[in-house]
């Protein structure tokens, strides 16, 4: 009897070291930190440490020029600078974000929910469909829609014929324009999101709404929507996080009255040469993004999402 | 009757499936009602009918003067139990319970919710997540969730199936105390026919879309109705016959060149081909060198399989025109089992055989075999 419960234990039994035991143990704890070590070092690589140094370059002495070198400081006030100057831009960003993220949800969500619960068979070519528009790039995508959406165009034509919609209507440079391409961009990024949280959606749970008194509507804000709400959230954020940092739509369908934060960055990077005030920019949207993210997802109650 | 609950010819097809299949029957206000079948005989599809959850393609449910066919779910005064409870997971225990009558807009429920939740022993439970209650909690708050708005009939479709064995008791017991205390009509489907007969006031078993026989749970297993009923409801030795006269109020029946006898009082055909049917547990064992009892009915037969139980063994044996036969043998004293290959005598009273029509053509072969237990579920 004692044999077997030595044996059981593992602690003598023959042909097994006494050491292999903590061995293994050992291993086990250190699996996680294993497992995390690619990803963390890219990302300490691609995005910790240029983060560093695009912290620096926003304190820069703005004195100075790309052919002179810059002084590294404390010049806190180019964020001053960045706001005076371009608050319309940042605020343009979040609107047109914002807009584009509520049209999203309300095209995306319908849609989720057919392809989830009612598309049967279709289901997987009407994902499919939805992944399509990633194909090609997005450059390419975009300027399509400056094609269908120009003063020349099919669309534009038709518009104008009809009545009430005067002669010098248009679409291309337009804020509805961007906030269009926007959409049509980013809504990939809403619906996957929503559709694998309204797929595992019990059908179950529907039917006993239904048992118990509730009307269809009353069964969708009672049961379905909050059952989706992981979804929800993941969804508005894939969409409104890129989209506020966008600049091709803006630069494409858009004109400088549409210019969107990014656009000022990348002319202040890349024309203007201005890398103290593109930093700065950078990162005051990153914390404007941070900060409506963070208030979202507090009002939203779910941070485990995040 | 104020609100019985009737089915008029209901008939469901999906596609060219017919899964309930002209179905006429009438529950009785405040009755324990059992639909007892295997899975796919459509009793669950019939209640879901009820609940409104399926249309019938043709037929129609009444509730007392009240037509439910046509009715939305949410318009029924009906409410379920579901197989895996289907409990709110994003909801506490006390609003999965209040749910049903705040959809009907009443403001205060607390009272409500805390009585029910009282009555199946959850009390302290109210403000947990489903996720962490146990099986048989989670049971009970389906249970709850349903009664609490006192539904005129409450729909269970198999609300024990998901519990195990010593719980599923528990739960029956508890189950039929609540139909008492409470006095709802309750249709309980289950492919359990232990459960069933348990609980239930009135069984129908179901058979391919259709109920093969109706009443109460002796009735049902004392006197059954067809050869599929005297093998779904526990087991049952059925020997093809034939009718060949009649002494006094017992039919004469003959059997593979054996004279049997069986009550006429129970028998569903008195002429022709018949089924002579007896119960393994009625049919006792005569050891080797003992003669059975003079009246008794008596088969000849070699033992080819015992199987102790500890209350009982249930023996196998052949007979000798090679049909199997069983017999469930009461341990009441302490002596061994007997072993396989001995020869034995079987008889039992002429008053404990039931007689079955047989079409003809059935059972020139042995007696069909019907699986008594066809998921194995039943203990």
């Amino acid at each position: 009897m004692t044999a077997l419960i030595g044996t059981a234990s593992g602690g003598a039994a023959p042909g097994t070291p006494p050491e292999a035991a903590p061995v293994a143990r050992n291993r086990r704890r250190w699996s996680p930190y294993l497992l995390l070590l690619p990803g963390g070092l890219w990302l300490l690589l691609f995005f910790v440490l240029p983060s560093v140094q695009l912290a620096g370059t926003s304190l820069y002495d703005r004195s100075g020029s790309l052919e002179t070198g810059y002084q590294q400081g404390f010049a806190f006030s180019n964020y001053l600078d960045a706001i005076q100057a371009y608050w319309p831009h940042l605020l343009r960003s979040a609107v047109y974000a914002g807009i584009a993220t509520v049209i999203c949800l309300v095209i995306g969500y319908p849609l989720a929910y057919a392809i989830a619960q009612k598309a049967g068979r279709w289901r997987n070519l009407m994902l499919v469909c939805v992944i399509a528009p990633f194909f090609t790039t997005f450059l390419v995508r975009t300027l399509a829609w400056k094609s269908i959406l120009s003063d020349n165009g099919a669309l534009v034509e038709f518009l104008r014929g009809l009545p009430l919609i005067g002669d010098d209507f248009r679409l291309l440079a337009t804020p509805a324009a961007v906030i269009c391409g926007l959409v049509y961009n980013f809504l990939p990024f809403m619906v996957l999101p929503l559709y694998a949280s309204l797929e595992r959606l019990d059908g179950r749970l529907l039917e006993a709404s239904r048992d118990l008194y509730a009307t269809p509507v009353q069964t969708f804000r009672k049961v379905t929507l909050p059952l989706s709400m992981p979804g929800v959230v993941a969804g508005t954020l894939l969409t409104f996080i890129p989209a506020a940092g966008d600049y091709i739509n803006a630069e494409l369908l858009g004109t400088p009255n549409q210019y969107m934060i990014g656009n000022v960055i990348d002319s202040s990077f890349l024309v203007r040469l201005d890398y103290p005030l593109a930093a700065a920019l950078s990162f005051l949207l990153m914390a404007t993004i941070l900060i409506m993210v963070f208030a979202y997802v507090r009002r939203a109650g779910s941070e485990e999402v995040v | 009757m104020a609100s019985d609950l009737v089915l008029n010819d209901v008939t469901k097809r999906f596609g060219t499936f017919t899964a309930v299949d002209d179905l006429s029957v009438t529950v009785p206000q405040g009755s324990f009602f059992a639909l007892l079948g295997a899975s796919g005989c459509g009793k669950t599809t019939t209640l879901r009918t009820v609940a409104g959850l399926e249309e019938p393609t043709s037929g129609s449910i009444w509730l007392g003067e009240q037509e439910l066919t046509g009715l939305r779910p949410y318009k029924r005064p009906v409410n379920t139990v579901f197989q895996n409870y289907a409990l709110f997971p994003h909801m506490s225990v006390r609003d999965n319970v209040a749910f049903g009558l705040r959809r009907r807009g009443m403001k205060d429920v607390a009272a409500q919710v805390g009585d029910m939740l009282d009555l199946v022993q959850l009390g302290g439970f109210a403000d947990r997540k489903p996720a962490e209650l146990s099986g048989g909690q989670q049971q009970r708050v389906a249970l709850a969730r349903a009664l609490v708005n006192q539904p005129q009939v409450l729909l269970l479709d198999e609300p024990l199936g998901a519990l195990d064995l010593k719980l599923r008791r528990q739960m029956q017991i508890e189950l039929k105390r609540i139909q008492t205390e409470v006095g709802i009509t309750f249709l309980h489907v289950t492919h359990d026919q232990e459960e069933a007969m348990w609980m239930a006031d009135t069984v129908a078993v179901m058979n391919a879309g259709r109920i093969e026989q109706l009443g109460p749970p002796t009735e049902i297993y004392e006197f059954p109705a067809s050869p599929f009923v005297s093998n779904f409801l526990g087991q049952s030795n059925l020997f093809a016959a034939e009718v060949v006269g009649k002494s006094g109020d017992d039919l004469q029946l003959s059997a593979y060149g054996e004279r049997f006898a069986a009550p006429a009082a129970r028998a569903r055909a008195t002429a022709g081909h018949v089924w002579l049917g007896v119960r393994p547990e009625k049919v006792r064992l005569t050891e080797p060198g003992q003669q059975p009892p003079a009246d008794h009915n008596w088969v000849r037969g070699v033992l080819t399989d015992t199987c102790y139980a500890g209350v009982s063994t249930e023996y196998l044996l052949k007979t000798p025109w090679g049909q199997e036969m069983s017999v469930f043998s009461a341990n009441q004293s302490a002596g061994e089992p007997l072993t396989p290959g001995t020869e034995v005598v079987v008889h039992w009273y002429p008053s404990h055989s039931f007689v079955l029509q047989r079409p003809d053509g059935h059972g020139e072969q042995p007696a069909p075999q019907y699986a008594a237990d066809p998921l194995g579920v039943a203990p």
